[in-house]
């Protein structure tokens, strides 16, 4: 019963990708991309990776939404035809390559075969291991965190990065003209009930953001989920109550704080692990016992995570609802 | 003997449930204009949320699970018809066409 | 082809499918975030390849369940990959909105034929 959902929700991905291109209309796309972020969050989940689904369906059919609606207020809302020329080359090259593709299937492993080549090597090492070393069962966890605690570094910085890299795009000066002024910020102000509802929802947001943070290692959840979370509890009510009081509430300097804090506070962990005299992100030589000493490292890197992600992606959409929309030159 | 009856309820609820959703379903796509369309769609906010989740915790019993149902379906219903809401005043506002049948008197003189 | 062969594959043609419609857009449609659009789908594409190879069959998520005899978990390694593609994917989608932004206020519009065409 399971496989006839799967290849439903599959067969769904397909007509959903197919509107998203067709549609001239860009608020229908992206409307229509968080209904496919979300269609995929299912399907990962049917295949077995919760924390996965937990991530896609917090960033991809949430923060991606609320950026892309940022971007289009800022810029048109319709597509003008394209290029009508170099349709057909386009469509030959996907053709033949999708043929292509589809030809390099058909020896692989079936889907779920335990012989195939990617069970065989690493994880299994990951998944005895785990208990003895870690000593928490969530081992996506234990690999994103200590196992392969590197690449988890670098992505934090890649999420800075991108915070940093949209502040200077967008917060530069747009002018000097009286429609660059200050306006006051009303928000939904004269819209009763999403305000009292969003008032309502927005602590248990930020309740359920810090419960999958510090839960990450019992169950999904983590840092970036955890992030993402507690940004769309702020964006929410950035929505609701107008910029100017969610600036307020929490202001560029503090989302600053949030995304350089997280990121010092995961490379300080390494640090202290070298002062301490093991090699970098090595976390058991922090106490005495390794493996406490481990979950030790594991909880105040997972902060660090969480703390850059949230400042990120709230910083990011700040930079955008900022900036004051242009007319169209016709 | 309960055990039995229990379990035909929660079959019954959810057999309900996924009638609602489809009925919903075929309202969007049939319904003449916008606001009969979310009128219908209304139908799975409301109904099939009560219905399916009460289903699941019966089929779940006095488990953690049912609680974690109940704050989902208490989620769902406080977030479901103010979506439907801000949609509905956001087409009005927009001007998007009323059916003719409508009496516009209330709305001409409390509009913005 | 048959049954088992189909459904044991499915995932990775309609990866490819997904994969091929996500480029098309990237390629053939003149507005910048329309292309962006179409990255963005493409990326759930190679999601949805990395996921569909870490399934074993009859296994559950990878979080160690105590006391269970025999127990079958899925691969957890290309689930950490993807975790941190996600949230890498939607830093550089937000830097790639906030050129076409940008491009959109220096410009005044944001189809590729009318930006060839300005410049």
């Amino acid at each position: 019963m399971t496989i006839v959902f799967a290849l439903f929700l599959l067969t769904l991905l397909v007509v959903t990708a197919l509107a998203i291109v067709r549609t001239k209309n860009l608020f229908i796309a992206t409307m229509l991309l968080s209904i496919f972020s979300l269609l995929m969050a299912v399907n990962f989940f049917i295949l077995d990776a919760a924390d996965v689904a937990l991530t896609e369906a917090a960033v991809g059919a949430g923060v991606t939404t609320v950026i892309f609606l940022s971007a289009l207020r800022l810029t048109s809302q319709y597509e003008r035809g394209s290029l009508a020329s170099s349709r057909w080359i386009a469509v030959i090259v996907v053709v033949t390559t999708t043929v292509l593709l589809i030809s390099g299937t058909i020896n692989t492993p079936n889907l779920g075969d335990p012989n195939a080549p990617v069970h065989q090597h690493v994880a299994p090492f990951y998944l005895e291991n785990t208990e003895a070393l870690m000593g928490f069962p969530n081992v996506v966890t234990a690999v994103l965190s200590s196992f392969r605690g590197y690449d988890t570094l670098g992505e934090v910085f890649v999420v800075f990065i991108a915070a940093v890299g949209v502040m200077f795009i967008l917060d530069a000066r747009q002018g000097t003209g009286p429609e660059y002024e200050l306006r006051v910020e009303k928000g939904l102000k004269h819209h009763l009930i999403p305000r009292a509802v969003g008032g309502l929802l927005i602590p248990f947001m930020l309740l359920f953001g810090l419960y999958v943070q510090f839960h990450g290692e019992y169950g999904p959840g983590g840092g970036f989920q955890a992030g993402a979370i507690v940004a769309t509890a702020f964006i929410l009510h950035a929505i609701l109550e107008g910029e100017r009081t969610a600036l307020k509430a929490f202001s560029r300097n503090a989302q600053m704080a949030l995304i350089i804090g997280g990121s010092t506070l995961y490379g300080a962990v390494g640090v202290v692990c070298m002062l301490k005299g093991g090699t970098f992100l090595d976390y058991s030589v922090l106490m005495e016992d390794p493996v406490t000493a481990r979950q030790v490292g594991i909880i105040i890197i997972e902060l660090g995570v969480g703390m850059a992600v949230c400042g990120a992606l709230l910083s990011i959409f700040h930079s955008f609802a900022a900036r004051k929309p242009v007319a169209q030159a016709k | 003997m309960i055990e039995v009856a229990i379990e035909w309820l929660g079959n019954a609820l959810l057999i309900v449930g996924a009638a609602s959703v489809l009925i919903g379903g075929i309202g969007v796509i049939r319904m003449p204009d916008l606001y009969s369309r979310m009128h219908a769609s209304s139908l799975t906010d409301t109904m099939a949320t009560l219905a399916l989740f009460s289903g699941l915790m019966l089929h779940s019993g006095f488990t953690l699970a049912t609680i974690k149902l109940m704050a989902i379906m208490a989620f769902l219903l406080l977030t479901g018809p103010t979506a439907t809401y801000a949609l509905a005043n956001a087409a009005f506002r927009s001007g998007i066409e009323q059916p003719r049948s409508l009496n516009t008197d209330d709305q001409e003189k409390s509009a913005p | 082809m048959t049954l088992d062969a189909f459904l044991g594959h499915f995932n990775y043609w309609v990866f490819a499918i997904l994969l091929m419609i996500g480029f098309y857009a990237v390629i053939a449609k003149g507005n910048l975030i329309k292309k962006l659009v179409g990255l963005s789908i493409f990326q759930s594409a190679v999601f949805l390849m990395y996921i569909s190879m870490s399934k074993v069959e009859g296994g559950t998520a990878p979080i160690l369940q105590a006391g269970a005899v025999d127990p079958i978990y899925s691969n957890p390694l290309p689930q950490v990959l993807i975790l941190t593609a996600i949230v890498v994917g939607v830093a550089t989608l937000s830097l790639g909105l906030a050129i076409v932004v940008r491009i959109n206020e220096r410009y005044g519009s944001i189809e590729e034929r009318e930006l060839l065409d300005a410049d």
